[in-house]
């Protein structure tokens, strides 16, 4: 069953979505292209800007947050468009439902969704402006369209003719933009699927790459935000006659997260926040801890309503008559998204109209958040969306860019706010904890017969688009069913809310259910000792993009031979995103600390827009999730988050990198994300050598030397 | 009382008090913005730069302690991408999202001005104390035995 995510979110955006028949130019883009060119700028369509000049503006409707998008959007574009990559400049787009993702149903950069939702958006795009330059190009010189063909930034007619995109563009914008075009036979790509060089990285490599944090606005004054230790309290009364003493100190405005101390510099402002004396109302979150959170989920998984995900079967019939039956419980912590670049934002909040300027994954979230927040009609919010340094998931939030502005408007002035890594480490929208129930019973050829799986954790959908409670959160399905052959099986989800804020952390619910079924399916084969390998194959039927991936990563992995002395090695199987992925970690572990080796990934994505790229998610996202499988855990005590730094938050460093082996499995199918599966696939990759390690089952991440003790 | 000091070969003076970390003297007061600010303490490297050729973390380094040094920043290396590092770093793709890097380059850096061809354990001493939260580091690792390689090349 195929779980619509966007049915969903369309019903329930603010934005709203959908299909977008005809556009219009927001104004911002304009603004922002005449710093770039010179002469008037033509907008065929939403996608493709050219200057008299012939300086080609491709927009990339996603936010560049080291996924690659700043390239592979415009790669698709100037596919079609016929035209070198070498020659074109990049805007992000500013919000506008013509940039709405079409999988999300909203202008957002997130969920793996940016070449599926453009792969044929996009050349389309292309295609149709490359259509209006040939036809005005056929115009000029009367002489049938036909005749005419497009090529690296020219149109060339018969008798030699020929005219720069430039030339033609002002005729071709006025054309009407054809309904039907006709794309490239994916075989004569000249650009997609090759790897390509980043379009973003020299500026990357000097200095220049612009980032929230880089923000300057005229008259600009800095911000720093004391907000209560717990997350949701309020301020009840403040002092600020120390602070406003400090040198530098403009202003100390309250707004409704906190106290903000406002300074002609950073520094300024950060100081005199020290001195701040705040009496907070800590509200109910003050009694959080996370042992009785742990202990509400059990509760919960226990008494409160299921909702169901998936039924086959009858799996509880067939458990209560097996012989043979295995059981176990998985425990996720709280986690933390710590992107590089700590939360900030500049707005500008004069004369009734917003500006606002910084790294965020939800344009139109933003524009929407800020304009309740001010009273203003979202009309007259303008966004600009710089480069973001990490986002995760946690830049899809708009708490901090509504901060932002209301600084700006309780000062009058244009305002950097700019969060502190302790302010982000303890005000997160942490990944949830979650429980996973499960049970199966074998058969007398020890295969599973029946299977129950029991997902008990919090709803991010719920907090976040209002997602009505006891209805399925489909994003929390995501890879709860494996895909392997059981007659009888039950997949249920139970909703607990443990009163702590949530978000979406890369990778999502994939994370949390494929650490369950990959240990789960690597416990019945140990039960049936059978090779865990061998086990999932023999139960993946007639799927042969999943039993390709297995087979692929065994074989690199050098599954059939014994792995170097004091070496273990684990596997894992998944799709998510449309990607099937296949891992095999080798570890050693020594005094119950695991030292990782070398991972092999192997991943069917479908086509591919740069493979480069997708190399570097795949590396991207098996550090991103070792980290998590590693060290990571968000714990509370008094309602307060204990860690608040990358000392007590310890993400991966360069002497735990292992070697990371990628094969991409060369296909014509449609693509598939790869900015997350590997993620959510190597924490039961290296869990599963654990056991192979050490004969010990870890049942609950992280797989710190305590966990693994205690196991 | 203004502290001077050299900033990527050019004398400067900073008005900012002599207890400002040198990070928010270079980005805010003089206005160059490529080394980041990533934790404030001492633990992840973005804000590296070079005081009299040394790496050091500049959150942790307050401006009055660079009075008549040579600091240099990620933008001494060149502004036309014309330093080995820089060249390796774009022929390997090393940035994600980038905001690291910076930091990165100059660690990077300095270890190249000490050593000529470092092994894997030197590349990772001296670069441990740069986390990347988009874990490029094995093209990090590559691209800085590029780097080396080009350097001795040229000399
Ligand atoms: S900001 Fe200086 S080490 Fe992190
Ligand atoms: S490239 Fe993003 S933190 Fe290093």
């Amino acid at each position: 069953m195929k779980l619509s995510r966007r049915e969903f979110l369309i019903n329930t955006t603010v934005a709203g979505g959908g299909l977008v028949l005809g556009f219009h130019v927001p104004e911002l883009i304009k603004a922002v292209e005449k710093t770039l060119v010179a002469g008037t700028v033509h907008t065929p369509n939403a996608w493709v800007h050219i200057a008299d000049d012939n300086t080609v503006t491709l927009i990339s409707a996603r936010s560049e947050m080291g996924q690659g998008v700043y390239t592979s959007m415009p790669m698709l574009i100037a596919e079609e468009l016929n035209i070198d990559l070498a020659k074109i400049k990049v805007v992000i787009a500013p919000p506008d439902p013509v940039y709405t993702n079409a999988l999300l149903g909203a202008q957002i950069t997130g969920g793996s969704t940016s070449v599926r939702d453009g792969w044929e958006k996009l050349r389309i795009g292309g295609a149709q402006v490359r259509t209006m330059l040939v036809t005005a190009a056929a115009n000029e010189w009367k002489v049938d369209a036909s005749q005419c063909r497009a090529e690296n930034g020219e149109v060339f007619g018969p008798g030699g003719r020929k005219a720069t995109y430039g030339h033609l563009a002002e005729a071709a914008a006025k054309l009407p933009v054809p309904k039907d075009v006709v794309l490239k036979d994916p075989k004569d790509f000249r650009i997609v699927g090759k790897p390509v060089h980043r379009l973003d990285t020299p500026s990357k490599v000097n200095g220049t790459a612009e980032y929230g944090i880089d923000v300057k606005l005229p008259g600009m004054v800095f911000a720093s935000l004391e907000q209560c230790p717990v997350i949701g309290g309020k301020v009840k009364s403040f002092n600020a006659a120390k602070a406003q003493a400090m040198p530098g100190v403009i202003d100390v405005v309250e707004i409704s997260d906190g106290v903000a101390v406002v300074a002609s510099s950073y520094w300024q402002a950060r100081k005199a926040r020290e001195v701040l004396s705040i009496q907070w109302d800590e509200g109910p979150g003050a009694k959080l801890d996370t042992a009785s959170m742990m202990a509400g989920i059990h509760a919960a998984a226990a008494t409160a309503k299921v909702i169901s995900i998936k039924k086959t079967g009858d799996a509880a019939a067939v458990l209560a008559g097996a012989t043979k039956t295995v059981k176990a419980e998985y425990e996720l912590p709280y986690l933390a998204h710590a992107t590089m670049e700590p939360m900030n934002f500049t707005a500008d909040f004069r004369g009734g109209k917003c500006l606002l300027i910084g790294p965020t994954q939800f344009q139109q979230g933003a524009q929407g958040a800020v304009a309740a927040a001010l009273g203003i009609k979202p009309e007259d919010i303008t966004l600009k969306t710089t480069f973001l340094g990490g986002g995760f998931g946690r830049r899809l939030e708009l708490d901090f860019i509504v901060q932002a502005a209301q600084i700006s408007r309780a000062v009058g002035k244009p305002v950097k706010l700019l969060w502190t890594r302790e302010d982000d480490m303890g005000h997160d929208y942490y990944r949830p904890m979650a429980l996973h129930r499960m049970a199966a019973a074998l058969g007398a050829d020890n295969k599973p017969t029946a299977l129950t799986f029991q997902l008990t954790s919090q709803s991010v959908t719920q907090r976040a688009f209002g997602l009505a409670k006891d209805t399925l959160d489909p994003f929390m399905a995501e890879a709860a069913v494996a895909p392997y052959a059981i007659p009888n099986a039950t997949h249920d989800l139970v909703i607990h809310d443990t009163g702590l804020r949530v978000g979406y952390w890369r990778s999502v619910s994939h994370a949390l259910n494929a650490f369950a079924n990959e240990s789960f399916i690597d416990e019945l084969a140990a039960v049936a000792k059978q090779d865990p390998y061998a086990y999932r194959l023999s139960l993946l039927g007639s799927q042969p993009r999943f039993a390709n991936v297995l087979k692929l990563a065994a074989e690199k992995a050098g599954w059939g031979s014994a792995p170097p002395a004091g070496r273990s090695r684990g596997i894992a199987l998944m799709e998510g995103y449309d990607t099937y992925m296949a891992q095999v970690a080798e570890i050693s572990v020594e005094k119950n600390l695991i030292k990782v080796h070398r991972i092999v990934v192997v991943a069917d994505l479908g086509r591919m827009v740069n493979p480069d790229t997708v190399e570097a998610q795949i590396h991207s996202s098996v550090v991103f999730g070792l980290s998590a499988t590693l060290h990571d855990q968000i714990t509370l005590k008094n309602g307060r988050v204990e860690q608040t730094n990358f000392h007590d938050y310890p993400v991966l460093r360069l002497h735990e990198t292992p070697p990371i082996d990628v094969v991409l499995v060369a296909s014509t199918e449609k693509p598939g994300g790869i900015g997350e599966p590997a993620t959510a696939l190597v924490g039961p990759a290296v869990a599963n050598a654990v056991f192979a390690a050490t004969g010990k089952r870890v049942r609950k991440l992280p797989l710190t030397p305590e966990n693994i003790a205690r196991a | 009382m203004p502290t001077n000091f050299s900033l990527n070969g050019k004398i400067v003076s900073a008005k900012s008090a002599g207890d400002t970390p040198l990070l928010w003297v270079i980005r805010d007061e003089l206005g160059l913005n490529g080394t980041k600010f990533g934790c404030g303490i001492g633990q992840c490297g973005a804000c590296t730069v070079h005081v009299n050729g040394a790496p050091v973390r500049s959150c942790q380094t307050p401006l009055s302690t660079v009075e008549g040094k040579k600091v240099a920043t990620v933008e001494s290396l060149s502004t036309n991408n014309s330093h080995p590092l820089q060249k390796a770093w774009i022929a390997h793709e090393v940035p994600q999202c980038g905001y690291c890097q910076s930091g990165q380059l100059m660690s990077a850096a300095a270890l190249l001005t000490s050593k000529q061809n470092p092994t894997d354990a030197e590349i990772q001493e001296a670069m441990d104390g740069n986390l990347c939260r988009c874990g490029t580091y094995n093209r990090i690792r590559a691209a800085i035995k590029t780097a080396a390689t080009e350097m001795r090349n040229q000399a």
